[in-house]
């Protein structure tokens, strides 16, 4: 097996040790931390954040690739490797991803959506509609399925909330002895909703998602839970794989977008002047371009460069990475934008206040003054920004995606996969699951988000107390 | 005033040669007209002779600033800069790649756009207004919070769902209205009243919360206090001094997009088949047509700017507290 990493892996996982660095550094500061545990003192806000943690943990586990070996290598030659790419949550889906059908299935069909023409052993013609290959196949007879996927249903249930119990007990246990308080009357403080937290919320959301999800995985071994795509795909696998991709331009452009806001900011707001002029010049020019023609002549160009170069790229995985991170850098420079205006007004509002001016009359250094007193001043808008453009940046890719200049077209994307289910939509009987499928995931992920969003406003925004 | 309005004209002049220059490096530096042409011809049996022909039909056989073989000025002035870039200036937009004149189109185009464009506005803002004020007048019950909740779930929502299933429900199942097409004038009611519909459903979410927020930072203020202690009844609070006083910062946040209404929406165009610029630009996206979306990209710009003009102009003229310096 050799370890594969592709840019956006390198970055997405830089990014989770900066912000466990991050994390680390404002635990230890009492206002900040307490600023974080106002926020999650509201039991949307901490429903919100458990559902977000999950699809971070699943892109997540979708951002470590491998390449396995060949089988039947000889012994000491350098050893051959598979052309495909896989990641941690390819292996974790396992068999269910190579369960691909012939044609569209409805979710639990046991036959194929449509009918084809076949000949029958004597000779007639008929139009049937054909098993299919891999859902229930470990079914006797196909009037056992109802009975099949309750049986199947309850066992995922109760294996699942054995699952949660066990990791609820364990963090009863860990908070029990980080507060001295014991670990029964710490259980009966959250059952009654008691706590300071809202860990009975938590816990719920965290037992219902594991339960979802194990409910999806463990069906999904005997059945198209969610059916099947145009040449068979499984659209659970598919939808299951667009978490990274939505994900990752969310988070992502705002690793591109943030330093140029930040250092551009609070330098126009900082030094004034001509460079202040500059940056206003910079940002208004490309504000004052269409967003999304912008991003489409840039990407234009992108794909012409690809296409001229194809020998960038060892694989199609990686020319499909490559895209994504250009699609990242691109919608991280046109986005900055904003987030760099209120900067600016912030640095000059902040850099007339007289503790400042004092500090500057004493000799502290441009630098110092930037370290100490404006940017943990500027924090709060930051944060804002970065929650609120999260959601707006995943609804942006199924744009994109429609309109031919998103991720690469090989690549699973919840825009992808509305863009082909225009199609499916024309068809009789419609073909209705895709769409669903990535309506479903998308909406929760963008709904946590802007319910995070609105808590993390609501909290930060000096001026809503 | 006209000075104002002279000297805000000519601030755009050094970003609109901002947006050309971007535009200009994209299209001609870093994508240079030999790539265009290997795009457009199919990569594999294009010949040098080939690229040659197609860059000569449409005068992107030029050198990029200085043209060392003319003579005199021509120097300066045969070269793709001032060909393809320096003419939007004066809004010749020249031809598309495919030889179609592209000012005629936009000319053309436009009244689709705006077909489309301008009810979905006027009835986006009316029923957004209503609605938020009726949300303040139940303020802190329990309708404002469920109105809240979902107003969230409407923006959490991606457009395209509201388009796709939008035509599914109207048109396939309960055929109401065709399912896409256009006709100009009143024939084209059916056409045109989904997307409008649409368009107003999926700006609900996001145009309630504005406008509530800006009712509720005015509902505070001491002149509203006045008013109810003289006695006069809610509804008449806020329909009689909230209204009018919010108005302001309403309207200053909508006239921007008041000339971004003709560039249509590039979704919605294409989704309902309507011939306005949305779609244009996305057919020229997808046809790789470069000279269409170098044009439109100029275009854009042109409005937006407009938009911050306009919007400058509308707080000197109903804010008496602005003046003009």
């Amino acid at each position: 097996m050799m370890w594969v990493w592709l840019w956006t892996d390198i970055m997405i996982w830089l990014l989770v040790v900066s912000l466990g660095l991050w994390g680390w550094t404002i635990s230890r500061s009492p206002q900040v931390k307490a600023q974080w545990i106002a926020i999650f003192r509201s039991k949307i806000a901490m429903t919100s954040a458990i559902v977000l943690l999950m699809y971070v943990s699943i892109a997540l586990l979708d951002s470590l690739h491998f390449r396995l070996a060949l089988p039947d290598q000889p012994v000491g030659e350098k050893v051959q490797y598979q052309g495909q790419t896989l990641s941690v949550l390819d292996w974790v889906f396992g068999e269910i991803r190579g369960k691909v059908e012939r044609t569209y299935s409805a979710p639990f069909a046991l036959k194929e959506h449509s009918s084809s023409i076949v000949k029958t052993d004597d000779g007639q013609i008929k139009q049937v509609a054909l098993d299919l290959t891999h859902a229930g196949s470990h079914l006797v007879a196909a009037e056992d399925r109802n009975q099949d996927i309750l049986l199947k249903s309850l066992w995922a249930i109760f294996v699942a909330g054995l699952l949660s119990l066990l990791f609820i007990s364990l963090h009863l246990y860990w908070r029990a002895r980080a507060t001295n308080v014991r670990w029964r009357q710490q259980a009966g403080l959250v059952l009654k909703g008691k706590t300071d937290l809202p860990w009975r919320t938590a816990y719920l959301t965290f037992s219902i998602g594991l339960i979802v999800l194990a409910w999806l995985y463990h069906l999904g071994h005997y059945y198209h839970v969610l059916g099947t795509d145009k040449v068979g795909g499984d659209v659970l696998y598919q939808s299951f794989k667009s978490v990274r991709t939505g994900v990752l331009i969310g988070v992502l452009t705002t690793l591109v977008m943030l330093p140029l806001a930040l250092i551009l900011g609070i330098s126009a707001g900082l030094f004034r002047g001509w460079i202040d002029d500059v940056i206003q010049y910079l940002y208004t020019t490309l504000n004052s371009i269409p967003g999304i023609l912008l991003i489409a002549a840039a990407v234009l160009v992108m794909q012409t460069m690809i296409m001229n170069n194809p020998h960038w790229f060892e694989t199609a995985t990686e020319r499909a990475d490559i895209r994504l991170l250009v699609l990242v850098l691109i919608l991280g420079l046109t986005s900055w934008t904003g987030l760099c205006r209120l900067l600016r007004a912030e640095t000059l509002k902040i850099s007339q206040v007289e503790y400042v001016t004092a500090a500057r009359a004493f000799g502290v250094s441009r630098f110092k003054i930037i370290g100490r007193h404006i940017l943990p001043n500027v924090m709060h808008i930051v944060l804002i920004a970065v929650v609120l453009d999260f959601s707006a940046l995943v609804l942006a890719e199924a744009v994109l995606s429609y309109v031919g200049v998103g991720v690469d077209p090989t690549m699973y994307s919840w825009g992808n996969m509305i863009n082909q289910a225009r199609l499916e939509m024309a068809r009789e009987p419609m073909v209705w699951w895709s769409l669903l499928s990535a309506f479903i995931f998308m909406f929760i992920l963008v709904l946590a988000a802007n319910l995070f969003s609105d808590r993390v406003q609501r909290v930060l925004d000096p001026k809503n107390n | 005033m006209m000075a104002y309005i002279a000297r805000r004209l000519l601030y755009a002049i050094p970003i609109l040669i901002g947006v050309n220059l971007i535009t200009f490096v994209l299209f001609f530096m870093v994508n240079s007209p030999d790539d265009m042409a290997r795009a457009q011809l199919g990569a594999k049996q294009t010949t040098p002779a080939m690229i040659e022909t197609w860059k000569a039909e449409r005068g992107y056989d030029k050198p990029l600033f200085f043209n060392n073989e003319a003579p005199g000025l021509v120097k300066f002035t045969n070269t793709l800069f001032v060909e393809e870039s320096l003419k939007l200036f004066v809004f010749d937009f020249g031809r598309s790649d495919s030889g179609r004149d592209i000012g005629a189109d936009i000319l053309e185009r436009m009244w689709p756009s705006l077909q489309i464009a301008l009810p979905t506005f006027a009835i986006g803002l009316i029923t957004t207004i209503t609605l938020a004020l009726l949300i303040v007048l139940f303020r802190g019950t329990a309708l404002d919070t469920s109105a809240m909740v979902i107003a969230v779930m409407i923006m959490s929502i991606s457009g395209l769902f509201y388009i796709i299933a939008g035509q599914v429900l109207f048109s396939k199942i309960l055929h109401w209205v065709p399912i896409s097409g256009y006709e100009s004038g009143w024939a084209g009611v059916k056409f045109v009243i989904l997307p409008v519909l649409i368009g107003v459903f999926a700006g609900l979410g996001a145009g309630t919360r504005w406008y509530r927020s800006i009712f509720l930072e005015e509902i505070n203020r001491d002149y509203v206090r006045t008013a109810r202690a003289k006695g006069l009844s809610e509804i008449k609070v806020l329909f009689k001094h909230v209204l009018p006083n919010g108005m302001l910062p309403i309207l200053t946040g909508v006239v921007v997009v008041i000339p971004s209404l003709f560039m249509g929406s590039l979704i919605m165009e294409s989704f309902f088949g309507i011939p306005g610029l949305g779609s244009y630009t996305i057919d020229a996206i997808n046809a790789q047509d470069f000279a269409i979306v170098k044009a439109m990209v100029f275009f854009g710009a042109v409005l937006y700017i407009i938009g911050l003009i306009l919007t400058d102009i509308s707080y000197t003229i109903f804010d008496p507290r602005v003046r003009l310096s």
